[in-house]
């Protein structure tokens, strides 16, 4: 052993030390999620109760504020509509960029302007509605479809960018095995490239949903902030994310506890979209 | 003989070719259309923040210092300084924190813990926006706030140091940011260590490097263009983030003198004026000129970023 030369103390104390900071940043990172969800529960159970999700806010300031019900069918509806655009949309772009567009430099611009669309404050989406369905008053004022609209826009690039990455691990060769046996370019897409994608690309939408479910701001002067429960999506629409900013800053404690309760329920929602992810991903074939 | 009579058998239909043209265009179609709304996004934008530029000139708008509602004057330098503010204290706390943690999860932490460790610092990226402001709103602007006060007093001859703290400002805004840019950094750095070549670290390792000498000699130099991609796409992030800065930032109109100061930012501005400029064409131009600016910084930014970042080839994912 003597053939070896050993690490100095000096390099080895440096060597502790900047694994010490290393793990230490990585232990910092964590820190913020543990108190936040921490204080979720705490706070978030005790507004939980039978009422709080079967009633809607009645905007009573004093007394029992109501619940969360408009709020959560707000979401869920709103966020099925906008899913209902994003995913075949961006799905078929993420096809025209996999099958016909690889090279092309017309799929090199589609590519890189999707991934700088990823980019755009979600905010931005809600002006954009704002200024084409709202100011000109397509089918009336505040409607849920149109934050649907933005949220859809939103999902969009991050459902093509997810689709393109699942599309691309589908094997050449089985694109080829069936274009030899004749199988025109259709049947292949639909017979073989979709089927052995289809775990991943559900899995990148689930992401995509649970992306949408958590955004205010496109939502805040589209579908805007009401009580009531609406099963019409021409209607204004509340929705958990729009409530619980209206709720946080009220100086009336019942207010921001249901802030907190809604909170807990909005982060359930999602975390459960992420883990139902994660598990499809697992089952997949492919990668 | 046989090849004679299979041939009319293999000719194809007339219409065979049909689907397969319609799948191709109507794909080409649906990616074109795409191209065509981010077009349209901007000129529409544009149009309609027209009176604002027009009334105040472009450089008036985003670089004069007032922006006052009641006297319609619309110059939104206290935005654009409180965005540069809050995104740059998002950067420096940000950016060190999510780097780190990505080089510990892939080079020095036990293979068992990598998974959850990655899985847990994403899970970051799945609390909402608004839970965040919840939270920060209720939980970090009062235990901050002795904090940063004792700061301000001990530290005040620093410059932008000093004087009252009201709670929420520009710092614990950028905290926030700090905390939300953290999970896309960090897997962006991840996904941009994992390509640097195992030739390189496996040579550095061999000539007796200890696991810190092999990252900052083989790991980092490679990388560095990657990393400060991953923090562009982190700053993009900051600067458009929207609803919990609205609620942390203060959300008052002025530049503030110091780090702990309320001001307000582009963002921020929208989420809370836009209700009440619905009736008022200059205001409602104001905010989104000021939609459009963000529009296009972010647009820059993230263009810049994506081009650094594919450089090195990797496959990234949002």
């Amino acid at each position: 052993m003597s053939g070896l030369v050993a690490v100095s103390p000096g390099r080895k104390r440096k060597e502790m030390a900047m694994r010490g900071v290393l793990a230490l940043a990585t232990g910092l990172a964590l820190v913020p999620l543990a108190l936040i969800l921490y204080y979720l529960l705490k706070k978030g159970l005790g507004a939980f109760s039978g009422s709080f999700f079967t009633t809607d806010p009645n905007g009573n300031f004093l007394g029992d504020p109501g619940g969360i019900k408009s709020a959560i069918f707000g979401t869920l509806e709103m966020v099925a509509l906008a899913s209902a655009i994003a995913i075949p949309v961006g799905s078929g772009v993420a096809l025209y960029l996999t099958e016909y567009g690889r090279e092309s430099r017309f799929g090199k611009a589609v590519r890189y302007f999707v991934d700088v669309m990823t980019g755009v404050p979600s905010i931005v989406f809600g002006l954009f509605v704002y200024i084409t369905l709202i100011l000109t008053g397509v089918g009336g004022g505040f409607a849920g479809w149109k934050g649907s609209i933005a949220l859809a826009l939103l999902m969009l690039p991050i459902v093509t960018r997810s689709a393109e990455v699942v599309l691309l691990l589908v094997p050449d060769s089985l694109r080829e095995a069936a274009l030899a046996l004749g199988a025109p370019r259709w049947r292949v897409v639909g017979r073989i490239v979709l089927p052995t994608a289809l775990p991943g690309l559900v899995t990148g939408t689930l992401l995509a949903i649970a992306r949408a479910a958590g955004e205010t701001a496109p939502l805040l002067f589209t579908a805007t902030i009401v009580q009531g429960t609406s099963f019409n999506l021409g209607d204004r629409m509340n929705s958990l994310p729009a409530q619980i900013f209206a709720d946080v800053g009220q100086a009336q404690d019942r207010l921001v506890q249901r802030a907190w309760g809604a909170a807990l329920a909005l982060v359930l929602l999602i975390l459960l979209l992420t883990l139902v992810a994660r598990f499809v991903s697992r089952r997949s074939r492919l990668a | 003989m046989e090849a004679v009579a299979l041939a009319p058998a293999l000719r194809r239909p007339r219409l065979a070719g049909l689907p397969d043209r319609v799948l191709r265009w109507g794909l080409t179609g649906l990616a074109a259309a795409i191209l065509l709304l981010i077009g349209f996004f901007f000129v529409r934008l544009a149009i309609e923040s027209q009176p604002a530029f027009s009334k105040f000139g472009v450089a008036g708008f985003v670089f004069d210092n007032n922006w006052d509602v009641s006297k319609e004057i619309f110059g939104a330098l206290p935005l654009v300084v409180g965005t540069l503010i809050t995104s740059a204290v998002a950067l420096v706390i940000g950016v060190p924190v999510a780097v780190a943690a990505a080089l510990f999860v892939t080079e020095l932490c036990p293979r068992r813990l990598r998974t959850p460790l990655i899985i847990t610092v994403d899970l970051l990226a799945a609390v909402p926006s608004v839970v965040y402001g919840l939270w920060g709103f209720f939980f970090l602007v009062p235990k901050l706030r002795p904090a940063e006060q004792w700061f301000a007093d001990t530290f005040s001859f620093l410059p932008f140091v000093g004087g009252h703290v009201a709670g929420p400002g520009y710092f614990v805004a950028g905290l926030i940011l700090a905390i939300m840019i953290v999970p896309i950094v960090s897997a962006i750095t991840r996904e941009v260590v994992a390509t640097v070549p195992p030739d390189h670290k496996e040579a550095a390792l061999a000539l007796g490097a200890t696991r810190w000498e092999m990252i900052r000699t083989a790991i980092l130099p490679y990388s560095r263009a990657g990393i400060s991609g991953a923090a562009m796409l982190g700053l993009g992030r900051a600067i458009g983030e929207t609803i919990a800065v609205t609620l942390l930032i203060g959300n008052a109109p002025q530049i503030g003198k110091q780090i702990f100061d309320q001001g307000y930012s582009l963002a921020a501005v929208i989420a809370n004026e836009f209700g009440e400029a619905a009736n008022d064409p200059t205001h409602r131009a104001a905010l989104i000129a000021a939609g459009l600016v963000l529009f296009v910084v972010t647009l820059v930014v993230n263009a810049a970023a994506r081009r650094v970042v594919n450089r090195r080839g990797s496959a990234v994912t949002p």
